[in-house]
């Protein structure tokens, strides 16, 4: 068994490691601020951050309240029965539904069909639906473990049921609802089958400046300078993809201090 | 109440259930969407030569879209992960689970969070940079891009959704089992191996079955490092050869097709075989784990 | 029917039968709650006690799958009428949980929960409102310097007390007390008696205890709850003044449970 879970970390680290050594170097402040220049073989990764940066944006606008309220639904308003197991079922099904299908249902219904066109908009707004399990889960986790005596002092005191969710429960759930947020925001940051059609763009020589524009996003353009521009320098590969890596090890790192933070702070 | 106030309490209630409901809308949207574009190419399209095709020729004139060689593609990728994924994956679970002091437990739990959140893009690059050059020399191979690389990256992505679903079933195995066993004088390792292991084994299988899903529903990993050649694998050997997945064709053709034209179709129909198969997959894995969960 | 009866009468519950999804919980009970009274309700666990008092604000509803017969009135209207409106009957008829239940916010914030739903908002109202339900509750010596305070902050007998000064700041008509003092200690619950009897001056009081002498204390009247065994529904054994039920039972049963020969 230790064998067999060092086969399986040591590579882990190494890779994390090498990701570090190599990519290390390439970071410099003009390399996080820079236009590319050159053909991209020069410069920086400027609008890649700024356009992954409006996408997360996006997602958490479209994900959040409709996850945090279907997750409401389930806890505080649903008959547990048949519809709230069709719905669990629905969810663990949407989380399983492969990236590149959301890129090629974003690119039916939002670029073409709703005429959104490759841009900001279609790009958050798949990426919003690919992320709603995650938030949906974790916001069902966070107002579950707010207890229910709270719930009935509030009713007995003749509150209505929606003013009992959102000035007692809502309040108490918070934390879990942020760190599901910051686990969705990290997922979101790193993908990019879903955003390859819908807005991603290989160059742009302006940034975004409105949500029906193309934007270039840090993970598009890793997979673009790494298969598509023949000699392009391998700094600025690591470079990009050690960036990408540590944008998604943040959330993912906040997301647990916020979670460990708010379970030692919890008194009921 | 006053009017008002009750009109507010039946609208938000109403907006809440609009958006409980709209998962499940999501879902049948998605496949009804495929389903309607995949409809189209079968207007002009046997659905029986799309399915059991063995050329992916979409450019020709007539274009050919068989895509046996697709599915054999994925399903040979992942295979590869999964044979990689479950010993690593289970033997981890185990050691976490059962093995591992206290410490150590606190730093490989995170590790495979932080595993889980790397990017798919990111291990691409790692295989298409590190691995695809080691394996063509270590194996004298015309090409690196092979279905073996692909596999070894995609299996360290299925690697974190084994280990911890895993992990939560075998915590869940009661511990009057152990007890039992122990008290009966088997050794520890006779315990884990006879009666934990098999007592969590509905939510192992849970795991693996989520683990494939994992797999076969990956795009990066598979566009960057497999090759893309859209052959047949015929033989054993196929594993040293470039092949091409599901995802990795719609990836890589989408953005070059003509809007509503037979390719496009196409990849839509083959988008609504990725959505059945993953469906597929991940209602096994719920049944199993919802059998197991009230069989607790 | 003559009417100007029956308003005599706080409360009243006229041939209730209460099911919990298929399983009947209570049967036939008739119970007359005299306004302005302490009202206690005894009897062995399981037997319907807290049933019987959360039919009075139909806060069962809030559990699960249940099922009214008969005619609960409140004020001689039936309060299971299709034009009753629930979240109004709870702010006439309130309730003290067996365990402190205060919320996770201040203890001004606790208080003024209840008037702040009702869309009362002003700073001098409700700092009027908290005060006075404070002083009514026996809290607002000890907490008036730290009224920004965490109501989590406050031991368990002052932690009761605000969730009845809580309750008091909505001005409900009845208030209902689920083992109130279970969780307390002697001192704590020698507090919270003596604020229910200067309480009834202005409201009916009606609580469920387990404990005889509690009920023996602080009641006028006093009503017995019986399950014959498990599985069967409670029944109401006897009610009538709380002397006479703890003197003189007409009943064995309540004879033999007051004595302590019961079981």
């Amino acid at each position: 068994m230790a064998l067999l879970t060092a086969i399986a970390v040591a590579p882990v680290i190494a890779i994390i490691v090498f990701l570090f050594i190599k990519g290390a170097p390439a970071i410099t402040p003009e390399f996080l601020t820079a236009m590319p220049k050159n053909g991209m073989k020069a410069g920086g990764i400027f609008p890649a951050i700024v356009g992954t940066f409006y996408l997360v944006l996006g997602t958490i606008v479209f994900a959040v309240p409709v996850g945090t309220l279907a997750a409401v639904y389930l806890t505080e308003y649903a008959t547990q029965g048949r519809l709230t197991r069709l719905i669990r079922l629905a969810i663990a099904n949407m989380a399983g539904v492969p990236s590149v299908v959301y890129g090629l249902f974003g690119l039916g219904l939002f670029v073409l069909l709703l005429q959104f066109g490759t841009s900001l908009l279609s790009g958050s707004l798949t990426l919003g639906l690919l992320v709603l399990p995650v938030v949906i889960t974790a916001a069902e986790e966070a107002l579950l473990a707010v207890p229910q005596s709270f719930r009935q002092a509030s009713l007995a005191l003749g509150a209505t049921r929606w003013q009992t969710i959102r000035r007692v429960v809502l309040p108490n759930a918070i934390p879990g609802i942020i760190t599901g947020t910051v686990l969705a925001v990290g997922r979101a940051a790193g993908e990019t089958a879903a955003i390859m059609f819908t807005v991603a763009a290989f160059f742009l020589p302006n940034l975004p400046d409105s949500p029906f524009s193309q934007a270039m996003a840090l993970p598009y353009h890793l997979y673009t300078i790494s298969t598509q521009v023949p000699g392009m320098p391998d700094e600025i590969k690591w470079g990009t993809a050690l960036v990408l890596l540590l944008l998604v090890l943040m959330f993912t790192l906040t997301a647990a201090v916020v979670r460990a933070r708010f379970r030692r702070k919890r008194r009921w | 109440m006053k009017k008002a106030q009750k009109f507010k309490e039946k609208l938000i209630g109403k907006i809440i259930l609009a958006c409980g409901v709209l998962s499940i809308a999501v879902v049948v949207l998605i496949f009804a969407y495929l389903l309607r574009d995949a409809f189209l190419l079968f207007g002009s399209y046997s659905p029986i030569d799309f399915l059991t095709g063995r050329n992916w020729y979409p450019i020709s004139d007539p274009p050919v879209f068989g895509i046996l060689p697709l599915v054999l593609g994925s399903l040979l990728v992942t295979a590869v992960a999964i044979v990689i994924a479950i010993p690593m994956g289970i033997g981890t679970a185990v050691y976490i689970a059962e093995v591992a002091p206290v410490w150590l437990k606190e730093i490989l739990k995170p590790l495979m969070e932080i595993v889980a959140a790397i990017p798919s893009v990111v291990l691409a690059f790692i295989g298409l940079t590190l691995l695809a050059p080691y394996l063509q020399d270590l194996l004298h191979l015309n090409t690196g891009l092979t279905a073996l690389t692909g596999g070894i990256m995609l299996a360290f992505m299925a690697l974190p959704t084994i280990v911890s679903i895993a992990e939560d079933a075998i915590n869940a195995v009661p511990r009057s089992y152990r007890e039992g066993s122990l008290a009966m004088g088997a050794t520890r390792w006779q315990t884990t191996r006879r009666v934990v292991v098999p007592a969590a084994m509905s939510g192992i299988s849970a795991s693996v079955m989520l683990g494939i899903g994992r797999a076969i529903g990956e795009t990066m990993v598979v566009l960057m490092v497999t090759g893309n050649a859209a052959v047949m694998p015929t033989s054993v050997d196929s594993v040293l050869k470039p092949v091409r997945t599901l995802t990795g064709t719609i990836a890589q053709e989408m953005g070059e097709t003509v809007f509503q034209s037979p390719h496009y179709f196409a990849l839509f129909a083959v988008g609504l075989v990725l959505f059945v198969i993953t469906f597929a997959v991940n209602l096994v894995a719920d049944l199993i784990l919802h059998r197991f969960r009230e069989g607790e | 029917m003559v009417i100007t009866t029956e308003l005599q009468k706080k409360a009243q519950l006229q041939g209730v039968n209460f099911y919990y999804g298929g399983f009947k919980a209570l049967e036939d009970i008739n119970l007359d709650i005299e306004p302005n009274q302490v009202t206690a309700l005894i009897g062995p666990s399981g037997c319907g006690k807290s049933t019987v008092l959360r039919l009075l604000n139909r806060m069962h509803e809030v559990i699960g799958k249940t099922r009214v017969e008969g005619r609960v009135m409140l004020d001689g209207q039936d309060i299971y009428a299709s034009d009753i409106d629930v979240v109004e009957l709870r702010s006439r008829v309130g309730e003290i949980f067996q365990k402190p239940n205060p919320f996770p916010k201040s203890i001004y914030d606790n208080v003024a929960y209840g008037p702040r739903i009702q869309g009362r908002k002003s700073r001098d109202e409700l700092d009027g409102i908290v005060e006075r339900a404070l002083k009514q509750a026996a809290l607002w010596k000890e907490v008036k310097n730290k009224l920004k305070q965490s109501a989590l902050e406050l031991s368990g007998g002052q932690q009761q007390r605000l969730c009845i000064a809580r309750t008091l700041a909505v001005e409900p008509e009845v208030i209902l007390m689920d083992e109130p003092c279970s969780a307390l200690d002697p001192v704590a619950t020698q507090q919270i008696e003596d604020t229910m009897d200067r309480l009834k001056e202005s409201y009916t009081i009606i609580i469920v205890t387990h404990n005889m002498q509690q009920a023996a204390r602080v009641s006028q009247y006093t009503g017995f709850m019986l399950i014959t065994e498990t599985g069967e529904p409670g029944r109401l054994v006897e009610y009538g003044p709380t002397g006479k039920i703890f003197t003189m039972p007409d009943r064995k049963e309540t004879e033999n449970y007051i004595t302590g020969r019961f079981g």
